[in-house]
């Protein structure tokens, strides 16, 4: 009679460890996981790999509020290569390599996948220029190019937290003092 | 090595041997002066905020090699009241005349006026950025009292954060080995990205607020003016004011041989009593003024090699 019981709390446990594998297989990746999260798009741009905390500076850049096509944010979602991240997906939109360039002073690990046909036909992983030019403001209230028509340079002193030295003005700028025009 | 149109804009923009080159004309310039070197050439000072030293002297030494000058020290009484951009007015300029001292206090407007005038533009002071010929006539001083630039002990006490001569002369001395100290209380200490440069160039520097602390090893002492416009609070300046003074007394507990350097003008942190000592080296270092200006008018018009 133990025996029996024995047997069968046997069978349940490897009836439960049969499910339990299953399930496994059935868990997505990270991956599949995120397209859960975040609807596929048949023509347009995705950009990944987005530090959480610049997901809506990347969206501002490229001024996503008047998109008429679908755009879809996703912030926090899990990253191995920089913890927390961000995604957006826009859908009828092609970038343009000044808004890449933009998208590399605030995202510089950020990869932009041209989808077309729910196909990605092309990843380019963005690059921090040596020389930004007419991106960024000058955080310095009297420098020329906050007083007069010119259009500003920055040169790139560090890549990682980015430092950037004002063209005019001389004075240095940290990540935090950055702003887009 | 050739000047010729070349802009003098920010001490940043030198090697060390540009340096020393200009300090050698400089020397030239001084010891065997040529009368009619610019003769025929005209200089255009472009003053926008005032001066007394700077355009007096850029002035001076024009006309000393026969040159004549033209030009505002006032903006009120130009077409800039009426709106005109600093890109028209420097495209203006260059119409009338060989080359433009500007001085302006909006930050970065020297670099501006160089990019749109095609004649050789050099930098007057921009603001609290550069004023590149009070740094080479410091370096010039320097090397005049003390026979050397290498391996000098250079001392800067008053106001560091906000002393754009302090910190040009900081980056200009570090082609030549010094040791730094810098003199100031906390607030007003030298701004750390220039202790990050000195680091890393492995230069040596000392960090104090006690003026006597290292009055034994300094050969030379740069003296600043606190500076009442730089405060946006009245308060704050009235604290920091008079704060170090040189004086007899002080003297006696430095080198024998230590000079004394300031930009001017001063208010009261030099004692009137140490003009008369042999460390007293600030009136020299404005008359310096001349010959380092005539090099680099000689220069970038193509008319000294």
């Amino acid at each position: 009679m133990a025996r029996k019981k024995y047997s069968k709390r046997k069978e349940r446990a490897r009836k439960k460890e049969k499910i339990k594998a299953k399930k496994a297989i059935a868990i997505p990746n990270e991956e599949i996981k995120r397209e859960l999260k975040i609807s596929a798009i048949d023509e347009g741009t995705v950009i990944d790999h987005i530090p959480t905390d610049a997901t809506f500076k990347v969206a501002e850049i490229l001024d996503l509020e008047n998109h008429q096509g679908i755009v879809s944010i996703a912030t926090n979602l899990q990253s191995k290569r920089i913890g927390k991240k961000g995604i957006i997906k826009v859908g009828g939109k092609s970038l343009t390599q000044a808004e890449v360039s933009k998208i590399a002073i605030v995202a510089p690990d950020a990869t932009v996948n041209i989808i077309k046909n729910y196909d990605v036909k092309e990843k380019i992983k963005v690059k921090t220029p040596d020389v930004i030019d007419n991106v960024v403001k000058c955080s310095n209230p009297v420098c020329i190019t906050n007083n007069e028509q010119v259009a500003t340079k920055f040169y790139v002193l560090r890549k990682d937290p980015l430092k950037i030295k004002c063209h005019y003005c001389e004075r240095s700028m940290g990540k935090d003092d950055i702003e887009i025009i | 090595m050739d000047f010729k149109n070349k802009d003098v804009i920010s001490i940043n923009d030198f090697s060390k041997e540009e340096l020393l080159h200009i300090l050698k004309v400089a020397r030239q310039m001084e010891q065997k002066p040529k009368g009619n070197l610019l003769k025929g050439k005209i200089l255009a000072t472009l003053f926008f905020e005032p001066s007394t030293r700077t355009r007096l002297s850029f002035t001076s030494a024009m006309e000393q090699l026969s040159g004549e000058v033209i030009g505002f020290s006032n903006a009120n009484t130009t077409s800039i009241q009426k709106g005109e951009s600093l890109w028209d007015t420097l495209k203006m300029t260059e119409q009338y005349a060989d080359v433009i001292v500007i001085r302006h206090p909006l930050e970065g407007s020297a670099r501006l006026a160089a990019e749109a005038a095609s004649i050789p533009v050099i930098n007057g002071g921009d603001g609290s950025n550069q004023h590149p010929t009070q740094t080479l006539l410091d370096l010039y001083t320097i090397q005049k009292v003390k026979g050397r630039l290498e391996n000098l002990h250079i001392g800067f006490v008053g106001d560091l954060k906000y002393g754009r001569t302090v910190h040009s002369l900081v980056i200009a001395l570090s082609h030549f080995n010094p040791t730094f100290y810098f003199i100031a209380p906390d607030e007003l200490q030298i701004p750390e990205n220039y202790l990050d440069e000195l680091f890393r160039k492995k230069i040596k520097y000392f960090k104090t607020s006690d003026l006597n602390r290292f009055g034994k090893e300094i050969d030379i002492l740069y003296v600043t003016r606190i500076q009442k416009e730089r405060f946006p609070d009245p308060l704050e300046y009235e604290k920091f004011k008079g704060v170090y003074r040189i004086d007899n007394e002080f003297l006696q507990h430095a080198k024998k041989d230590m000079k004394i350097m300031h930009p001017l003008p001063r208010i009261d942190e030099i004692d009137k009593s140490v003009d008369s000592t042999q460390h007293a080296a600030y009136f020299e270092q404005a008359a310096n003024g001349i010959p380092v200006r005539k090099a680099l008018l000689a220069l970038v018009l193509g008319k000294a090699k």
